[in-house]
């Protein structure tokens, strides 16, 4: 089947995730779609899975204008879309999941499905057990599932979004040649990755984003040189000065080893200095909040062991690593960081560190007054944290950190802000990095990476590489992002 | 639970009110009785004399009490339904510490002893609430009910049992402490101001506390963001607990005044509790968690359980009917602030 | 002491709170808590029994209590679903309100004797030796009682929706992505579980318990039908089991009591409800990640058994219980 999406808009608020996308897909081909976190991909895919409906736009289907209400009717329509993390229910059985919402009459008939089920896998060479629960599956199997799932209900788009980010080889390895499977039966298949090595080898068709807009369509074969460009849309920059020497070692990673239950990140050694800035790059997913959690004493390893300050904090409480000096930024801001519901005063207050039994409300507003001085934000102390924007509660966020920090983790620290509080808030925190603080920093700017990091870890399913600044250049850092140089 | 706060206008609030009278009045007609007719038996039950307003400043004080506790845990986000139990036991240790000393020491040392020990009582049992919440994963509400029932049971059995009346052993409860054990009224006006005191002491702490502490400014993070404040280093489980142990402690303090309080029955019985703590969450929902509020809404409502009584004796209607009352009032105030921000956030964003 | 007699008897006691359970786990199932159980299993034993009297049919009654159970869950799915009032504080205020109405409304029909279900045994099957006096002897409601034991199993695991239905209170998100309409079946399902209540209720006034009065005696069966549903682990045959334990808990103790005249009615009538926590406290124990760490601790083998023991009792609500599902 022929999709075609013609002058796609969505917009979240103020966020253009989509900005006037047009692209077609013909019928019986591999086609991947390429681009940086944010570029708007996904957004563009749960548009055509129905999800999501256009501000603008619209979907043709074989030439025919469609409509889609949600993502069952998408099914219905043909287009089936296979998520990251499967839209599956983990507590009921293969067979159950593979059932639920067919549109099949009243009583189940779980006998005849069993046999249709087995058939569709064996189709693929995949081993599905029916009455196995779906959360003893691993990723790759429950991937195989919802796959014929979909086929079982008659989809010719399948939509795959990032689906080798946790499965094994050879699980990556049956889904390829499934995938061509599919081509040679006419059907049509859409790869969303950041893999540029898999994307190469796999597809027929590649088109590329960033920033909500098609960057570039091309036909492979075609040069890294060419997709990374495409991906990261700026000419060649250079890495910053090799710096000088540091101080002494504020944080030793020991063969860590730590996982979640999508990817594990396996023996990684790291030694971090005194006034030195660390950026770990990497598409997201790869590992990289796991790290920083093991570094904020938020997760532990299973092996490995951690020193701060040459203190060893392997197995210790979160508490403890506040004591000893570390302070920890999550990405969420209003989720994670700030308290909504509550003001500036209030924050200053809460983190008070050597409270007495009274809050001091004077104290409290004098210093977030001071704060708000200070980190040049907008907004007053009895200001509800809610209300400031993003960039505001960014420096709001810093500024609530104490001030003398032996290490400073932060997950995304400009993430949503516009070039001037980006700019901003990395004075302040060079500032700290004078007065000898360590920061380790996630990021998926690369001029930031770039611009701010003595050393860059690149992230690519777990495993990491360590790239000197100094020594790397756009072009390097994108291609290991995508993944070069990781076999 | 986060967002209790939200700001009504007064006239929502006044749709509210009046709907929930609406329909009380209409359930009294269905029963043929006039709604005005029962309002102004519920007014002179509450306010007709000065014994009958004595009645309802001792109904006020435990649910004062209560309220305030349960401030402490809302503000945690947390619904503490094991209140009752922790009333009863409150009243239980109370009473045992009065047993056991009440012939040894002054009267008023007996008292304040006893105040002590009601306090710990309800604390303990608070904390076990917590504890079974925060260590054991038992639902906080199934917990507290357990909880209930257990010291409601541990009541009847020392009510029929070790402390039974002598000869008698009924369920009218233990031995009554004589009058010199109950707490001192000026004369004509059955309740003791330091009852009344000590419950709007009870409630200006709180208050204050919630405000001007540290606790009651993490308890607030907590409630908010248990996630933020856990990552801002506030050690999240113990100050939960301590919430618990400390709406335990107030309404412990609630079953001692229960037991010693001028107008009380002065001696330790099953259901000893009498759904005061119950009200307190509904008054302190009324309230919109605001300690100001609690104060009147918790008189309020003290009123129209007692003058509710008056329905049962002058008119054959059960004076449950208070509760339609209550009960219809939050329930109105609930539906108008859903209302109200759905409303809201059709138009705004 | 006839066996046969006993359970006959703990059959015939357990209608109430076997639909009352089974309507709540249909209700939890769809991801939402109906607290005010406990005060629609009063109100709407009152009404059914009221509107029995009045209209001199049983079935009326029976379609009243349905009604009234069904307008409470109404209120809870209206006021959390749509308006986004959090849930436990609607369940709360509704229990506490329905049972004072109950109070009020019913104060003129207390002491009354009204029309009952009345028992009919089934012929021919009556005479079955050891199951015929048991299951066959009894009367319409507990017949019913028993079919929708077996309904409402089968519907969840026989039947498409049925499967819907446990999707949609485990992963709302993944449900609306396979067709399902969230809010909609939601307050389907609240609805079906409140008349389910309804039904429960109006079974103690017209059979179990007839007639009306204040204090009715079955305050705190609600509260524990909850804690069934919970120990039952949302499933209907083990929430089934879960009743009947209960019941013959009670069926026990009045035995008892009969044998121990000097120990207090009460205590034996608040027994199951330490017990329930205990239960409770046990089915939960193994989520707790402390626990974990104390396991580690200990010998292998001991390690081994105890977590296979925890894992057997483990009950895990569905997912979503409670939350709200936004489609973003």
């Amino acid at each position: 089947m022929k999709v075609e999406l013609r002058d796609i808009h969505k917009y979240f608020g103020s966020i253009r995730a989509n900005d006037g996308v047009t692209l077609s897909i013909e019928p019986g081909t591999l086609h991947g779609l390429l681009g940086e976190n944010g570029a708007g991909k996904s957004t563009l895919m749960k548009v055509l899975s129905g999800f999501l409906s256009p501000d603008r736009g619209e979907i043709l289907l074989d030439g025919k204008p469609v409509r889609f209400h949600s993502p069952a009717q998408s099914v219905v329509l043909g287009v089936g879309m296979l998520h990251q993390d499967p839209l599956d229910f983990p507590s009921l059985r293969v067979i159950d999941n593979f059932l639920l919402g067919s549109p099949e009459g009243g009583l189940l008939d779980r006998h005849r499905n069993r046999s249709r089920l087995t058939e569709l896998a064996s189709q693929f060479d995949f081993k599905l057990d029916p009455d196995a629960f779906v959360s003893d599956l691993s990723i790759g199997e429950r991937q195989q599932l919802e796959m014929i799932r979909l086929l079982g209900l008659g989809v010719s788009v399948l939509i795959l979004d990032e689906p080798t980010t946790a499965i094994s080889a050879q699980q990556r390895e049956k889904l390829f040649e499934a995938l061509h499977q599919l081509i040679g039966q006419g059907k049509t298949v859409i790869f969303v990755s950041h893999k540029l090595e898999e994307v190469k080898g796999l597809c027929s068709n590649v088109t590329v984003m960033a920033h909500g807009k098609v960057t570039g369509k091309t036909i492979m074969p075609c040069p890294t040189e060419a997709l990374v460009q495409m991906m990261f849309g700026r000419p060649l920059t250079a890495g910053r000065q090799c710096a000088v020497a540091f101080g002494k070692p504020l944080l030793e990673l020991e063969n860590i080893t730590v996982s979640d239950w999508r990817l594990g990140v396996k023996s990684l050694s790291l030694e971090v200095r005194s006034g030195e800035v660390i950026g770990f790059a990497g598409l997201e997913g790869s590992g990289q909040p796991l790290v920083l959690k093991v570094c904020a004493g938020l997760l532990r390893p299973s092996a490995g062991r951690i020193r701060i300050a040459a203190q060893d904090m392997t197995g210790k409480p979160y508490r403890h690593f506040l004591e000893t000096g570390v302070a920890y930024m999550p990405t969420g801001r209003l989720e994670e960081g700030l308290i909504a519901g509550m003001t500036l005063t209030e924050h200053a207050a809460l983190v008070d560190h050597h409270p007495s039994l009274f809050v001091d409300w004077t104290l409290a507003m004098r210093t977030a007054a001071h704060r708000i001085e200070t980190y040049n934000i907008k907004g007053e102390p009895d200001t509800l944290v809610e209300e400031l924007s993003g960039g505001n509660q960014q420096r709001a966020l810093l500024a609530l950190l104490p001030s003398q920090r032996k290490l400073l983790l932060m997950e995304h620290p400009t993430r949503g802000l516009d070039v001037e509080s980006a700019e901003y808030i990395w004075r302040l925190l060079l500032n700290r990095v004078q007065q000898g603080t360590a920061i380790l920093f996630i990021s998926s700017d690369l001029d930031e990476l770039l611009d701010r990091s003595d050393r860059i870890l690149v992230f690519f399913g777990g495993k990491v590489r360590i790239l000197e600044t100094c020594e790397t250049n756009m072009l390097q850092l994108g291609e290991s992002i995508g993944g070069r140089g990781f076999e | 639970m986060n967002n209790w706060a939200i700001q009504a206008r007064p006239l929502p609030r006044i749709i509210a009110i009046l709907s929930a009278l609406v329909f009380s009045a209409f359930i009294l007609l269905i029963l043929g009785t006039s709604p005005l007719d029962a309002v102004a038996l519920i007014l002179s039950g509450a306010f007709g004399s000065s014994t009958k307003l004595a009645y309802v400043m001792t109904a006020w004080v435990p649910v004062l009490f209560c309220s305030a506790g349960l401030l402490v845990t809302f503000a945690a986000g947390l619904w503490n339904i094991g209140i009752e139990g922790q009333i009863i036991m409150g009243a239980l240790f109370a009473t045992g510490l009065m047993q056991t000393l009440q012939d040894s020491l002054q009267p008023g040392a007996v008292l304040i002893l006893a105040a002590f020990a009601g306090l710990m009582g309800g604390a303990c049992w608070g904390m076990l609430a917590g504890a079974l919440r925060l260590y054991g994963n038992v639902n906080e509400i199934f917990g507290g009910l357990g909880l209930n029932f257990i010291a409601g049971s541990l009541t009847v059995y020392l009510v029929l049992g070790p402390w039974k009346r002598p000869g008698i052993g009924s369920t009218s409860g233990t031995q009554p402490f004589p009058s010199s054990l109950w707490l001192p009224a000026f004369k004509g006006f059955q309740v003791s101001p330091i009852e009344v005191l000590l419950g709007l002491m009870a409630m200006v702490f709180v208050g204050w506390a919630l405000r001007g502490t540290h606790f009651g400014l993490q308890l607030k993070a907590i409630g908010k963001n248990l996630r933020a404040a856990f990552l801002k280093g506030i050690p999240v489980y113990q100050r939960m607990f301590l919430a618990f142990g400390l709406c335990g402690a107030l309404a412990g303090l609630a079953g001692w005044v229960l037991v010693v309080g001028t107008s009380a029955r002065h001696n330790l019985f099953p259901l000893i509790s009498s759904g005061y703590g119950f009200l307190a969450i509904l008054v302190v929902l009324l309230a919109n968690l605001s300690a100001l509020w609690s104060v009147p809404i918790s008189f309020f409502f003290a009123a129209i359980s007692m003058g509710s009584l008056q329905l049962a004796l002058q008119r054959q209607l059960d004076s449950s009917l208070g509760g339609v009352i209550q009960g219809m009032l939050v329930l109105s105030i609930l539906v108008t602030k859903g209302l109200q921000s759905r409303l809201l956030s059709g138009h705004g964003k | 002491m006839d066996f046969s007699i006993l359970i006959a008897s703990v059959l015939a006691a357990s209608p109430p709170i076997l639909f009352a359970v089974l309507g709540e786990t249909i209700t939890e199932k769809a991801g939402v808590i109906n607290l005010s159980l406990d005060g629609s299993m009063l109100l709407t034993a009152m009404v059914g029994f009221i509107v029995a009297l009045h209209t001199e049919s049983v079935i009326l009654g029976f379609c009243a209590s349905m009604g009234v159970g069904a307008l409470i869950a109404f209120i809870i799915a209206f006021v959390s679903l749509t308006l986004h009032q959090p849930q436990v504080a609607t369940g709360f205020v509704l229990t506490l309100l329905s049972r004072d109405l109950a109070y009020v409304i019913g104060n003129p029909y207390a002491h009354i004797p009204g029309p009952q279900v009345s028992h009919t045994p089934i012929p021919g099957l009556v005479g079955l030796p050891v199951a015929g006096p048991i299951l066959f002897d009894q009367n319409p409601i507990v017949y019913l009682s028993l079919v929708t034991i077996f309904l409402v199993w089968a519907y969840m695991f026989r039947t498409r929706p049925g499967l819907n239905l446990q999707g949609l209170g485990e992963r709302p998100t993944a449900a609306f992505a396979r067709g399902v309409n969230v809010t909609v079946m939601r307050y389907v399902y609240t609805l079906i579980g409140g008349a389910l209540v309804g039904l429960g209720g109006a079974s103690f006034s017209l059979m179990v318990k007839p007639g009306w009065a204040r204090p009715y005696g079955i305050e705190g069966t609600g509260w524990i039908a909850l804690a069934i549903v919970i120990f039952g682990g949302w499933q209907p045959l083990r929430v089934a089991l879960g009743a009947y334990f209960f019941i013959a808990l009670q069926t026990a103790a009045n035995l008892l009591q009969s044998g121990m005249p000097n120990i207090p009615t009460q205590l034996f009538s608040t027994l199951p409800f330490p017990l329930m926590i205990l239960t409770l406290l046990l089915v939960t124990l193994g989520n707790a990640e402390w626990m974990n760490r104390v396991l580690n601790h200990l010998p292998k083998g001991m390690q081994r058994f105890l977590i296979r023991t925890l894992k057997t009792l483990q009950t895990v609500p569905p997912a979503s219980l409670g939350t709200l599902f936004r489609k973003e």
